[in-house]
Protein backbone atom coordinates (compact mmCIF):
# COMPACT_ATOMS: atom_id res chain seq x y z
CA UNK A 1 0.00 0.00 0.00
CA UNK A 2 1.49 3.44 -0.63
CA UNK A 3 2.18 5.92 1.46
CA UNK A 4 -0.42 8.52 0.37
CA UNK A 5 -3.10 5.72 0.73
CA UNK A 6 -2.33 5.36 4.32
CA UNK A 7 -2.18 9.36 4.23
CA UNK A 8 -5.34 9.39 2.81
CA UNK A 9 -6.93 7.39 4.94
CA UNK A 10 -5.57 8.68 8.44
CA UNK A 11 -6.81 11.96 7.63
CA UNK A 12 -10.44 10.91 5.80
CA UNK A 13 -12.65 9.24 8.33
CA UNK A 14 -14.25 6.22 7.18
CA UNK A 15 -18.36 5.77 8.66
CA UNK A 16 -18.42 2.68 9.82
CA UNK A 17 -21.39 -0.04 8.92
CA UNK A 18 -23.09 0.15 11.69
CA UNK A 19 -23.86 3.99 11.74
CA UNK A 20 -25.04 3.24 8.13
CA UNK A 21 -27.17 0.42 9.28
CA UNK A 22 -28.48 2.50 12.42
CA UNK A 23 -29.16 5.62 10.47
CA UNK A 24 -30.67 3.26 8.20
CA UNK A 25 -33.00 2.04 10.94
CA UNK A 26 -34.10 5.69 11.76
CA UNK A 27 -34.74 6.54 8.40
CA UNK A 28 -36.92 3.35 8.15
CA UNK A 29 -38.85 4.36 11.48
CA UNK A 30 -38.90 7.34 10.20
CA UNK A 31 -40.85 6.53 7.30
CA UNK A 32 -43.30 4.52 9.68
CA UNK A 33 -44.34 6.96 11.51
CA UNK A 34 -44.93 9.76 9.19
CA UNK A 35 -47.63 7.20 7.29
CA UNK A 36 -48.75 6.41 10.52
CA UNK A 37 -49.40 10.14 11.64
CA UNK A 38 -50.79 10.62 7.91
CA UNK A 39 -53.71 8.37 9.62
CA UNK A 40 -54.18 10.30 12.59
CA UNK A 41 -56.09 13.79 12.04
CA UNK A 42 -54.61 16.83 13.25
CA UNK A 43 -56.12 19.28 11.12
CA UNK A 44 -53.47 22.06 9.60
CA UNK A 45 -50.94 20.08 12.62
CA UNK A 46 -50.62 16.95 9.47
CA UNK A 47 -48.73 18.73 7.09
CA UNK A 48 -46.27 20.68 10.20
CA UNK A 49 -46.03 16.78 11.38
CA UNK A 50 -45.33 15.41 7.78
CA UNK A 51 -42.25 18.16 7.31
CA UNK A 52 -40.67 18.05 10.70
CA UNK A 53 -40.26 14.05 9.81
CA UNK A 54 -38.89 14.93 6.88
CA UNK A 55 -37.04 17.81 7.83
CA UNK A 56 -34.90 15.28 11.00
CA UNK A 57 -34.79 12.42 7.95
CA UNK A 58 -33.24 14.36 5.78
CA UNK A 59 -30.57 15.84 8.21
CA UNK A 60 -29.77 12.20 9.24
CA UNK A 61 -29.29 11.63 5.44
CA UNK A 62 -26.94 14.67 5.13
CA UNK A 63 -24.83 14.16 8.18
CA UNK A 64 -24.30 10.54 8.10
CA UNK A 65 -24.68 9.10 4.81
CA UNK A 66 -23.60 12.26 3.28
CA UNK A 67 -20.30 12.81 5.82
CA UNK A 68 -20.90 16.46 6.41
CA UNK A 69 -20.89 15.07 9.89
CA UNK A 70 -17.20 13.83 9.46
CA UNK A 71 -16.22 17.13 7.05
CA UNK A 72 -13.81 19.96 7.57
CA UNK A 73 -15.62 23.24 8.40
CA UNK A 74 -15.77 24.59 4.97
CA UNK A 75 -17.91 21.88 3.96
CA UNK A 76 -20.14 22.29 6.66
CA UNK A 77 -20.13 26.29 6.38
CA UNK A 78 -20.99 25.70 2.98
CA UNK A 79 -24.31 23.15 2.97
CA UNK A 80 -25.16 25.14 5.84
CA UNK A 81 -25.57 28.44 3.42
CA UNK A 82 -26.56 26.54 1.02
CA UNK A 83 -29.76 25.45 2.80
CA UNK A 84 -30.05 28.98 4.70
CA UNK A 85 -30.17 30.55 1.18
CA UNK A 86 -33.09 28.26 0.50
CA UNK A 87 -34.85 28.77 3.14
CA UNK A 88 -34.38 32.76 2.91
CA UNK A 89 -35.72 32.11 -0.67
CA UNK A 90 -39.13 30.16 0.35
CA UNK A 91 -40.11 32.41 3.16
CA UNK A 92 -39.47 35.77 1.61
CA UNK A 93 -41.56 34.23 -1.40
CA UNK A 94 -43.97 32.79 0.94
CA UNK A 95 -44.43 36.25 2.46
CA UNK A 96 -44.56 38.14 -0.72
CA UNK A 97 -47.85 35.60 -1.92
CA UNK A 98 -49.28 35.91 1.90
CA UNK A 99 -49.10 39.68 2.00
CA UNK A 100 -50.90 40.13 -1.57
CA UNK A 101 -54.68 39.73 -1.48
CA UNK A 102 -53.70 36.32 0.49
CA UNK A 103 -57.10 34.19 0.00
CA UNK A 104 -58.75 36.91 -1.97
CA UNK A 105 -58.47 35.28 -5.46
CA UNK B 1 4.84 -0.60 -3.05
CA UNK B 2 7.63 1.87 -3.33
CA UNK B 3 7.68 4.97 -5.42
CA UNK B 4 9.55 3.26 -8.24
CA UNK B 5 6.43 0.52 -8.37
CA UNK B 6 3.99 3.82 -8.75
CA UNK B 7 5.80 5.87 -10.96
CA UNK B 8 5.85 2.97 -13.36
CA UNK B 9 2.48 2.77 -12.88
CA UNK B 10 2.25 5.72 -14.96
CA UNK B 11 3.09 5.87 -18.44
CA UNK B 12 3.70 9.64 -18.74
CA UNK B 13 7.36 11.17 -17.75
CA UNK B 14 6.79 14.13 -15.45
CA UNK B 15 5.28 11.27 -12.88
CA UNK B 16 8.43 9.97 -12.61
CA UNK B 17 9.76 13.07 -11.09
CA UNK B 18 7.54 13.07 -8.43
CA UNK B 19 5.84 9.87 -7.14
CA UNK B 20 2.37 10.05 -6.28
CA UNK B 21 -0.93 7.73 -6.98
CA UNK B 22 -1.83 8.31 -10.79
CA UNK B 23 -5.19 10.38 -9.54
CA UNK B 24 -3.62 12.63 -7.45
CA UNK B 25 -4.02 15.45 -11.04
CA UNK B 26 -1.37 18.05 -11.11
CA UNK B 27 -2.23 20.75 -9.94
CA UNK B 28 -3.32 19.74 -6.41
CA UNK B 29 -0.70 19.60 -3.72
CA UNK B 30 -1.81 16.69 -1.82
CA UNK B 31 -4.86 13.63 -2.27
CA UNK B 32 -6.29 15.91 0.64
CA UNK B 33 -6.60 18.75 -1.25
CA UNK B 34 -7.78 17.18 -4.31
CA UNK B 35 -10.60 15.34 -2.12
CA UNK B 36 -11.78 18.44 -0.11
CA UNK B 37 -11.67 20.67 -3.80
CA UNK B 38 -13.96 17.46 -5.35
CA UNK B 39 -16.36 17.64 -2.33
CA UNK B 40 -16.60 21.00 -2.65
CA UNK B 41 -17.84 21.47 -6.05
CA UNK B 42 -20.24 18.49 -5.72
CA UNK B 43 -21.41 19.85 -2.90
CA UNK B 44 -22.46 23.10 -4.86
CA UNK B 45 -23.91 21.35 -7.77
CA UNK B 46 -26.00 19.55 -5.27
CA UNK B 47 -26.90 23.01 -3.46
CA UNK B 48 -28.11 24.32 -7.21
CA UNK B 49 -30.31 21.25 -7.17
CA UNK B 50 -31.95 22.27 -4.08
CA UNK B 51 -32.86 25.37 -5.47
CA UNK B 52 -34.04 23.62 -8.91
CA UNK B 53 -36.41 21.34 -6.63
CA UNK B 54 -37.21 24.11 -4.03
CA UNK B 55 -38.68 26.07 -7.00
CA UNK B 56 -41.04 23.59 -7.80
CA UNK B 57 -41.47 22.59 -3.87
CA UNK B 58 -42.68 26.38 -3.55
CA UNK B 59 -45.12 26.35 -6.23
CA UNK B 60 -46.76 23.15 -4.96
CA UNK B 61 -47.17 25.05 -1.37
CA UNK B 62 -48.66 28.16 -2.94
CA UNK B 63 -50.57 26.53 -4.96
CA UNK B 64 -51.77 24.13 -2.61
CA UNK B 65 -53.40 27.03 -0.58
CA UNK B 66 -55.19 28.46 -3.46
CA UNK B 67 -56.66 25.54 -4.74
CA UNK B 68 -56.92 23.65 -1.63
CA UNK B 69 -59.85 21.47 -2.42
CA UNK B 70 -58.47 20.50 -5.61
CA UNK B 71 -55.33 19.31 -4.06
CA UNK B 72 -56.87 17.34 -1.64
CA UNK B 73 -58.67 15.75 -3.88
CA UNK B 74 -56.27 14.90 -6.28
CA UNK B 75 -54.42 13.87 -3.23
CA UNK B 76 -56.76 11.16 -2.61
CA UNK B 77 -55.97 9.51 -6.35
CA UNK B 78 -52.37 8.86 -5.03
CA UNK B 79 -51.80 4.90 -3.42
CA UNK B 80 -50.23 5.26 0.03
CA UNK B 81 -49.37 2.01 -0.12
CA UNK B 82 -47.45 2.08 -3.32
CA UNK B 83 -45.53 5.56 -1.86
CA UNK B 84 -44.58 3.99 1.06
CA UNK B 85 -42.97 0.97 -1.24
CA UNK B 86 -41.50 3.49 -2.62
CA UNK B 87 -39.87 5.44 0.18
CA UNK B 88 -38.57 2.18 1.83
CA UNK B 89 -36.84 1.22 -1.46
CA UNK B 90 -35.29 4.58 -2.27
CA UNK B 91 -34.17 4.24 1.88
CA UNK B 92 -32.61 1.20 1.09
CA UNK B 93 -30.73 1.58 -2.05
CA UNK B 94 -29.77 4.92 -0.12
CA UNK B 95 -28.21 2.40 2.79
CA UNK B 96 -26.69 -0.30 -0.22
CA UNK B 97 -24.77 3.03 -1.95
CA UNK B 98 -23.45 4.10 1.76
CA UNK B 99 -21.73 0.44 1.85
CA UNK B 100 -20.75 0.73 -1.36
CA UNK B 101 -18.58 4.01 -0.33
CA UNK B 102 -17.47 2.05 2.82
CA UNK B 103 -16.22 -1.05 0.55
CA UNK B 104 -14.44 1.26 -1.78
CA UNK B 105 -12.84 2.52 1.32
CA UNK B 106 -12.00 -0.63 2.85
CA UNK B 107 -10.56 -1.96 -0.99
CA UNK B 108 -13.02 -4.50 -1.06
CA UNK B 109 -13.67 -4.31 -5.01
CA UNK B 110 -16.31 -7.51 -4.92
CA UNK B 111 -18.57 -6.19 -1.99
CA UNK B 112 -18.18 -3.03 -3.73
CA UNK B 113 -19.31 -4.06 -6.98
CA UNK B 114 -22.13 -6.30 -5.24
CA UNK B 115 -23.24 -2.65 -3.06
CA UNK B 116 -23.58 -1.00 -6.58
CA UNK B 117 -25.12 -3.80 -8.23
CA UNK B 118 -28.00 -3.83 -5.41
CA UNK B 119 -28.29 0.28 -5.55
CA UNK B 120 -29.08 -0.61 -9.60
CA UNK B 121 -31.91 -3.19 -8.62
CA UNK B 122 -33.09 -0.43 -5.94
CA UNK B 123 -32.99 1.63 -7.96
CA UNK B 124 -34.92 -0.04 -11.12
CA UNK B 125 -37.48 -1.17 -8.83
CA UNK B 126 -38.44 2.22 -7.89
CA UNK B 127 -38.67 3.42 -11.35
CA UNK B 128 -40.98 0.11 -11.58
CA UNK B 129 -43.20 0.73 -9.07
CA UNK B 130 -43.19 4.78 -9.96
CA UNK B 131 -43.94 3.29 -13.64
CA UNK B 132 -47.51 1.11 -12.28
CA UNK B 133 -48.35 4.77 -10.53
CA UNK B 134 -48.20 6.71 -14.02
CA UNK B 135 -49.92 3.61 -16.36
CA UNK B 136 -52.85 4.27 -13.41
CA UNK B 137 -52.99 8.17 -13.50
CA UNK B 138 -53.36 7.46 -17.74
CA UNK B 139 -56.03 4.84 -17.27
CA UNK B 140 -57.88 7.07 -14.82
CA UNK B 141 -57.63 10.22 -17.39
CA UNK B 142 -55.20 11.99 -14.78
CA UNK B 143 -52.66 13.41 -17.06
CA UNK B 144 -52.38 17.19 -17.74
CA UNK B 145 -52.30 18.35 -21.47
CA UNK B 146 -52.81 15.02 -22.62
CA UNK B 147 -55.42 12.53 -21.24
CA UNK B 148 -57.68 14.76 -19.03
CA UNK B 149 -61.21 14.34 -17.65
CA UNK B 150 -62.43 16.10 -14.74
CA UNK B 151 -65.19 13.85 -14.85
CA UNK B 152 -64.01 11.58 -11.65
CA UNK B 153 -64.06 14.89 -9.51
CA UNK B 154 -67.41 16.53 -10.08
CA UNK B 155 -69.07 13.36 -9.32
CA UNK B 156 -69.41 10.93 -6.76
CA UNK B 157 -66.63 8.32 -7.50
CA UNK B 158 -68.51 4.63 -6.77
CA UNK B 159 -64.80 3.99 -5.89
CA UNK B 160 -64.37 6.64 -2.99
CA UNK B 161 -68.52 7.49 -2.06
CA UNK B 162 -66.98 9.44 1.15
CA UNK B 163 -65.42 11.69 -1.88
CA UNK B 164 -67.43 15.12 -2.04
CA UNK B 165 -67.98 16.48 -5.60
CA UNK B 166 -66.36 19.42 -6.18
CA UNK B 167 -67.62 22.07 -8.25
CA UNK B 168 -66.98 23.01 -12.12
CA UNK B 169 -64.57 25.42 -11.89
CA UNK B 170 -62.53 23.85 -8.77
CA UNK B 171 -62.36 20.30 -10.14
CA UNK B 172 -60.39 21.97 -13.29
CA UNK B 173 -57.63 22.48 -10.81
CA UNK B 174 -56.90 19.27 -10.10
CA UNK B 175 -54.80 19.42 -13.55
CA UNK B 176 -52.79 22.17 -11.56
CA UNK B 177 -52.26 19.13 -8.97
CA UNK B 178 -51.40 16.78 -11.46
CA UNK B 179 -49.52 19.28 -13.34
CA UNK B 180 -46.98 19.32 -9.95
CA UNK B 181 -47.02 15.95 -9.10
CA UNK B 182 -45.62 14.93 -12.83
CA UNK B 183 -43.25 17.79 -13.13
CA UNK B 184 -41.63 16.66 -9.29
CA UNK B 185 -42.11 13.15 -9.53
CA UNK B 186 -40.71 13.09 -13.41
CA UNK B 187 -38.15 15.20 -12.71
CA UNK B 188 -36.71 13.17 -10.01
CA UNK B 189 -37.30 9.62 -11.90
CA UNK B 190 -35.41 11.58 -14.47
CA UNK B 191 -32.41 11.50 -11.47
CA UNK B 192 -32.78 8.21 -11.10
CA UNK B 193 -32.42 7.09 -14.79
CA UNK B 194 -29.37 9.70 -14.97
CA UNK B 195 -28.25 8.21 -11.49
CA UNK B 196 -29.03 4.49 -12.85
CA UNK B 197 -26.74 5.09 -15.74
CA UNK B 198 -23.86 6.16 -14.01
CA UNK B 199 -24.13 3.42 -11.92
CA UNK B 200 -23.50 1.12 -14.87
CA UNK B 201 -20.46 2.86 -15.61
CA UNK B 202 -19.26 2.68 -12.54
CA UNK B 203 -19.93 -0.53 -12.03
CA UNK B 204 -17.88 -1.51 -14.70
CA UNK B 205 -15.12 0.49 -13.85
CA UNK B 206 -15.28 -0.93 -9.98
CA UNK B 207 -15.12 -4.95 -11.65
CA UNK B 208 -11.53 -3.49 -13.29
CA UNK B 209 -10.83 -2.15 -9.59
CA UNK B 210 -10.20 1.24 -10.55
CA UNK B 211 -11.85 2.68 -7.16
CA UNK B 212 -10.52 -0.30 -4.95
CA UNK B 213 -6.81 0.97 -4.78
CA UNK B 214 -7.68 4.26 -3.23
CA UNK B 215 -9.22 5.84 -5.13
CA UNK B 216 -12.46 6.59 -4.13
CA UNK B 217 -13.47 9.35 -4.67
CA UNK B 218 -15.79 8.33 -7.88
CA UNK B 219 -18.10 6.56 -6.06
CA UNK B 220 -18.65 8.89 -2.59
CA UNK B 221 -19.36 12.05 -5.12
CA UNK B 222 -21.37 9.47 -6.90
CA UNK B 223 -23.12 8.88 -3.78
CA UNK B 224 -23.33 12.42 -2.50
CA UNK B 225 -25.50 12.07 -5.77
CA UNK B 226 -27.83 9.54 -5.07
CA UNK B 227 -28.64 10.74 -1.23
CA UNK B 228 -29.56 13.67 -2.60
CA UNK B 229 -32.26 12.17 -4.93
CA UNK B 230 -33.19 10.15 -1.78
CA UNK B 231 -33.83 13.51 0.12
CA UNK B 232 -36.05 15.17 -2.35
CA UNK B 233 -37.90 11.76 -2.30
CA UNK B 234 -38.13 12.24 1.59
CA UNK B 235 -39.82 15.72 1.04
CA UNK B 236 -42.14 14.53 -2.65
CA UNK B 237 -43.56 11.97 -0.86
CA UNK B 238 -45.32 13.45 2.08
CA UNK B 239 -46.30 16.88 0.33
CA UNK B 240 -47.89 14.28 -2.61
CA UNK B 241 -49.43 11.22 -1.09
CA UNK B 242 -49.67 12.11 3.06
CA UNK B 243 -50.12 15.84 4.24
CA UNK B 244 -54.10 15.76 2.52
CA UNK B 245 -55.23 12.34 3.96
CA UNK B 246 -57.92 13.86 5.98
CA UNK B 247 -58.92 16.96 4.59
Amino acid sequence: MSEQAHQENHEHHIVSPKVYLAIFGCLMLGTAITVAASYGNFGDFNAIVALAIACIKATLVVLFFMHIRYSSKLMKLTVAAGFFTFLVLITMTLTDYMSRAWGLW
Amino acid sequence: MDSQVLAAQTSDAPHVEHAHPPYLRHHFATIEQQRETSAFGMWLFLLTEIMFFGGMFCAYLIYRNWYYPAFVAGSHQLSIVLGTINTAVLICSSFTMAMGVYSAEKFNRKALVGWLLATIVLGGVFLGIKTVEYREKWEKHHVPGLNYSVAGFTHIDPEHPQEKPLPLDMAQKTQVYFSLYFAMTGMHALHMVIGITILFFLVAKAWGGKYTSGHVAPIEYFGLYWHFVDIVWIFLFPLLYLISRHQ
